[in-house]
């Protein structure tokens, strides 16, 4: 039968704290919110479904599920009476991932006592009678998420939970072959395949000549493989380029082959040894030392935590763990990244001045507080330091967040080339497969409406990092006792890209009921599709199969043989209870996919000069002083500190962290980017660091803004320009028409051109189109920023000669450091001999000029340190908050006289002022009349309020 | 001297702990795999940071029934010295080797940062090199580290100095502010009336050089090799 088990927090506290701390938490949100309602007591409710005795329950209660000393457990015998109170209960649907259940069931088991199935809930009891309505409100708005969970108003105990059947197998044709071009459309629609009318016919050909129809996997697998997440097929196109008259301008065989891959390919002559897999694995590897390489790699997962945030970014991080896994023979993960975009909070708040929010949207600062806890959750189990990111504010996010995460490795050089090799086993590792996820791949290829949530609650994800960390424990082992030909994640798509890209050269034998299930009832197809979490895919010889899987069985982590690669005619052949249903060409399946020419329109007349003074909020306002612009600027959510968020991740763990994200004597500095040193015992680092620039809307200029913004950043702490690689990732709207295709084009030109320019090669990118929001009921559609986000990568030789931006030493000049003119030459002739200048010690403290411009900057360099500055504003050549790129503040000894000569050469080095001991920054100091100064903390003060949330 | 790292699966405080020993040290040390049942050969223990079995339900509170805590609990009886660290002190308290609890941070919020302890006393295995009243700065990184005991038990911890860690500033100050998770007292970490179990919040093996934020770690974990001969005496 099902037990419910109660438990709650014992009133503990010291006078004047809230009994139920959790509780109080949430009754602000909800206040928040707009509703205001009594104080709120929190249960978590544990229903076990077992044979145990009333004493082994009362056993489980006390010494498992209860904290005797905080808590109380309480075994539920009868409905509770909640007079004068109301009740919301929040219960996981059936077959939703829940990590919770999953270890009470292990330690329950570990009690040695039975048990078939836990699942648990949460019960939230407010001291106020609502009607039902209001609760239903409280509980969409705050408290639940429809997709995985369902809501209750009474105490929830069911009968039996409702379990999987076993279904008797059918193989499943589709008609295709007789069908009308409408016809094909609507299939496609309708069976989520998301394929285009010429895919369509191109399958139909194929089967057609194959002289019979195909089955729904073989379908299914097409439009997984095809999907526009799995081939990246827009940038694949081949691409006519045209001016605004239609006039063709230049064409593109294949545009990201063209232009990005080509620019590496054209430096990978110059630098010799340093790239060593470029857009061919997971991730982007460069040399870091003799005897090891770095990778690293950015995803994108915007779909999913649109709909559920919190699931959504864990297993975007999670996701990108697997990247680095399952790159080369498998690297070790050794840092994190995060990005979110997002819209403003304040401007959907719920309060009467804010903006509704359109149906199917969950509000901004949800999703924020969401994502960073799935971070947060998912990171920080992992024991994998989250060390650098951004958080990008716009309007234009609200129904379709992004959700940047990355992953650094490891990996020894001898480890970085693999191939399946024929005859070698199929081992699946990891979790178990269900049917969460299915149709990620193909979802993450449409565009987002208010009715997605429910029609595709089943490709939401939630993680559970345990098992992933169990299992790059094994992988990590099996990998330096070379056990294994191949590994590949399984991400989008599921088995059926994993095991059909590994196979594309040998082609595959999978027998689908060898897949362990997390539940009865799973289809054939469903197996092959299901984008299930923390799952690897090897390909193991023969020879190495039982030591494989004692290993994997020593650490408690799933491993079992599902096939083998190598077939005759390299065909993909799938089995399901000894009945063949799929075979495909591995041929047909990786080179089939039509590649019609797309058309592009870009602008041929003169952009506006775009850079300068992006931001309204930075324009130079004549009646405003420049004190009060810049406590506003200082104040502006995409300025504003992010410890609220840095904080809860660990940046500590594995205790390489050189440079932390938060520096300064009081740990609240913005570091321009993050140093660690994955080799304790050596000197070397890594630093890692990112730029973006959706506020400008010229797609060249943006892309080149975020290139140097990147590299900047990581120039600013220390890394070497020479031995620098970045990634791109691409999140757009949709690019159905011609001149959104345009900007996608002019945005891989601009990449290529700063690369070349720059000698700073590109090594992985991902991109993530048709991020846009259609509100079905009004008609509007909501449509992102062309955002670039570009992540850099350098290796610093020797970490102790890093800098951090807070100022060291009163009395020390203070110069600004700027290209000479805005060309890319000039950019990179100054971030190189900054590099050396670094190097050589005669930089004190650094900060890239961005956000805000050259004031803003100054300020963090104050608050970061808590000494002051005296500036002479002007001496600027530009305005004092004008977004400038290729900028940087410097501050450097008084008595050394040589340097500005040095860097003299490349830039222009202005001297614009000193740093005191007075702590506060100024404007005129002993220089003009027209003084003004504000005191460091009015400047901490308006930097940490914004989201200290 | 031989250090023991006890590995749980969902530990990642491991490597960080076997590499300070081997280090920082420069002593043998082994992880030993939570099935493991004889510690026979190890002169001490540590139980590192992490997330023993994800900690979905409540922090240390499942590690308690694994199968190597038994044998912990057993090298405690007979005087050997223990370490718990982080997770580890979760793991320490849910086992009752340590008294109290370790409550979500006031803040409801993880944390992680530098921050600083003093050294109440130097009387246990793991503080015998420290004097009193020394300020050490130490990592952390922690959902749940708000130490908590009802007052009966904070009182008799306070009266037989078995407050070995205390948050302050870092002059050695007691103020709010340097308390980042709201503990009672502002207690960072403490020992069993026998002495030779301690557990702390920070992380020690997180800080042993100084090129990432600080050595302090050291001092901890080396005052075991001080105190270890006395330790190994008394089994």
């Amino acid at each position: 039968m099902i037990h419910r088990i109660d438990v709650r927090t014992l009133p503990t506290a010291r006078e004047g704290e809230p009994a139920d701390p959790l509780g109080q938490a949430i009754r602000h949100q909800i206040i928040e919110f707009g509703k205001h309602v009594g104080p709120i007591q929190t249960t978590r409710i544990f229903l076990i479904d077992s044979d145990a005795s009333v004493d082994q329950v009362k056993r489980i209660a006390g010494e498992l599920l209860a904290d005797p000393i905080v808590e109380e457990a309480h075994v539920f015998d009868r409905a509770p009476s909640d007079d004068g109170h109301s009740r919301i209960e929040i219960h996981l649907k059936p077959g939703v991932m829940d990590p919770v259940a999953a270890s009470t069931e292990m330690a329950i088991r570990d009690m040695k006592l039975p048990v078939r199935e836990v699942r648990t809930g949460r019960a939230f009891l407010i001291e106020d009678k609502l009607p039902q309505t209001e609760l239903q409100e409280i509980a969409s708005k705050v408290l639940a998420n429809g997709v995985i969970e369902s809501v209750h108003f009474d105490a929830y105990v069911p009968k039996e939970f409702a379990r999987g059947r076993e279904e008797k197998f059918a193989l499943r044709h589709v008609k295709l072959r007789e069908l009308t071009d409408d016809q094909l459309k609507k299939l496609s629609r309708e069976g989520h395949l998301f394929l285009s009318l010429a895919e369509m016919q191109a399958i139909q050909k194929y089967f057609r000549e194959q002289n019979r129809e195909p089955t729904d996997v073989e379908l299914e697998t097409l439009a997984q493989t095809w999907s526009e997440h799995c081939v990246h097929k827009t940038l694949k196109s081949a691409v006519e380029v045209v001016d605004e008259n239609g006039k063709p301008l230049r064409k593109y065989g294949n545009l990201i082959k063209d232009t990005i891959f080509a620019s590496t390919q054209e430096l990978m002559k110059q630098k010799d040894g340093f790239c060593l897999s470029v857009f061919k694995d997971n991730a982007g590897v460069i040399a870091f030392d003799d005897t090891d390489a770095v990778c690293f790699k950015v995803e994108t997962h915007n779909h999913p935590s649109a709909i559920e945030p919190y699931g959504g970014s864990a297993t975007g991080v999670g996701g990108v763990i697997r990247d680095i896994l399952g790159t080369g023979l498998s690297a070790k993960p050794i840092a994190n990244t995060d990005v979110f975009c997002v819209a403003y909070p304040n401007s959907f708040s719920g309060g009467p001045q804010g903006r509704p929010l359109p149906k199917g949207v969950i509000h901004p600062k949800r999703i924020l507080q969401q994502v960073v806890a799935g971070v947060r959750d998912y990171g920080n189990r992992m024991g994998i330091p989250t060390i650098n990111g951004a958080v990008y504010f716009d309007d234009n996010y609200l129904g379709n967040p992004l959700v940047f995460c990355g992953c650094v490795g490891l990996i020894p050089r001898n480890k970085i080339e693999k191939a399946a090799k024929e005859g070698d086993a199929i081992v699946l590792m990891g979790g178990r497969t269900g049917r969460d996820g299915i149709h990620g791949a193909t979802f993450s290829s449409a565009e987002l409406t208010d009715t997605h949530a429910d029609e595709f609650s089943h490709a939401v994800q939630i993680g559970n990092a345990i098992t992933e960390k169990k299992m790059t424990d094994v992988i990590l082992q099996a990998r330096d006792r070379g056990l294994f030909s191949a590994i590949t994640d399984l991400g989008a798509g599921g088995l059926s890209s994993g095991v059909g890209e590994m196979g594309e050269k040998t082609g595959a034998f999978v027998e689908l009921d060898k897949v362990p299930l997390k539940y009865a009832g799973l289809r054939y197809d469903e197996i092959w599709i299901s984008e299930a979490q923390e799952r690897m895919a090897l390909s193991v010889p023969k020879t190495k199969v039982d030591e494989l899987l004692k290993l994997a069985a020593s650490e408690d982590v799933e491993a079992v043989v599902i096939g083998q690669f190598g077939t005759k005619d390299h065909e993909l052949v799938l089995n399901y209870r000894g009945t063949e249903v799929a075979r495909i060409s591995t041929h047909f399946l990786h080179d089939g996919l039509p590649m019609p020419t797309r058309r592009a329109q870009v602008r041929v007349a003169q952009p506006p000069p775009a850079v300068r003074g992006a931001r309204a909020e930075a324009q130079p306002r004549a009646a405003v002083p420049h004190k009060q612009t810049l406590l506003e600027l200082l104040a502006h959510p995409n300025i504003a500190s992010k410890h609220w968020i840095i904080r809860q991740y660990d940046h500590e763990v594995q205790g390489g962290s050189v440079i932390k994200p938060l520096i300064g004597p009081m740990q609240i500095g913005p570091s321009d980017a993050s140093v660690i040193r994955p080799k304790l015992g050596s000197f070397k680092g890594v630093a890692i660091g990112c730029g973006m620039a959706p506020q400008i809307a010229d797609p060249y200029e943006m892309a080149l803004a975020a290139i140097d913004e990147a590299i900047r950043n990581v120039v600013a702490v220390g890394a070497d320009p020479n031995q620098t690689a970045i990634l791109d990732n691409f999140c757009w709207p949709s690019v159905d028409d011609e001149r959104t295709m345009g900007t996608l084009v002019r945005a891989c030109e601009a990449c290529r051109d700063a690369a070349l320019a720059y000698g700073i090669p590109f090594i992985s990118g991902k991109d993530s189109l048709h991020n846009q929001f259609t509100n079905q009921e009004t008609g509007e559609v909501l449509r992102i920023p062309n955002t670039l986000l570009i992540s850099a990568i350098g290796v610093v030789d020797d970490v102790r000669k890093c800098v951090t931006m807070d100022l060291k030493r009163a009395g020390n000049t203070f110069c600004l450091l700027h290209a000479k003119d805005g060309s890319l030459e000039s950019r990179i002739a100054l971030h190189r001999r900054l590099a050396e200048d670094i190097r050589a010690g005669h930089v004190l403290s650094c900060h890239d000029v961005s956000d805000g411009g050259a004031l803003v900057a100054a300020a963090e360099m104050c608050i970061a340190s808590g000494l002051g500055l005296e500036l002479d504003l002007r001496v600027l050549p530009f305005g004092p908050f004008e977004e400038v790129v290729g900028a940087y503040l410097v501050e450097m000894n008084a008595v050394d006289p040589t340097i500005p000569t040095g860097l003299k050469t490349v830039g222009d080095v202005i001297v614009i002022g000193r740093v005191t001991e007075q702590q506060a920054l100024s404007d005129g100091g002993d220089f003009v009349a027209d003084q003004w100064t504000i005191d460091i903390s009015n400047l901490t003060r308006a930097w940490r309020g914004t989201l200290d949330w | 001297m031989r250090f023991g790292v006890i590995t749980f699966p969902g530990s990642n405080g491991d490597h960080d702990a076997l590499k300070a020993i081997e280090l920082g040290l420069k002593q043998p040390v082994e992880a030993i795999w939570y099935r493991e049942t004889n510690l026979d050969g190890f002169d001490c223990i540590l139980i590192p940071g992490g997330f023993s079995y994800g900690d979905y339900l409540r922090a240390g509170a499942i590690a308690r029934f694994a199968p190597v805590m038994e044998s912990v609990a057993e090298f405690a009886k007979k005087g050997g010295p223990i370490l718990g660290m982080c997770n580890g002190f979760q793991v320490l308290t849910e086992a009752g080797m340590l008294p109290g609890a370790l409550l979500p941070n006031g803040s409801l919020q993880f944390r992680s940062q530098w921050v600083h302890v003093q050294v109440e006393r130097s009387d246990t295995p793991w503080t015998a090199g420290i004097d009193d009243g020394t300020v050490l700065k130490l990592p952390i990184a922690h959902g749940g580290g708000r130490y908590f005991a009802d007052p009966k038990t904070l009182a008799r911890l306070e009266e037989n100095g078995q407050v070995i860690f205390r948050y302050t500033d870092a002059s050695g100050n007691r103020a709010p502010d340097a308390n980042p998770n709201d503990s009672l007292n502002d207690i960072a970490g403490i020992c069993n009336e026998q002495r030779n179990i301690v557990g702390l919040m920070p992380h020690p093996e997180r800080a042993f050089d100084t090129i990432i934020g600080g050595d302090d770690g050291i001092k901890v974990l080396s005052s075991v090799l001080e105190a270890g001969i006395a330790a190994v005496a008394g089994r």
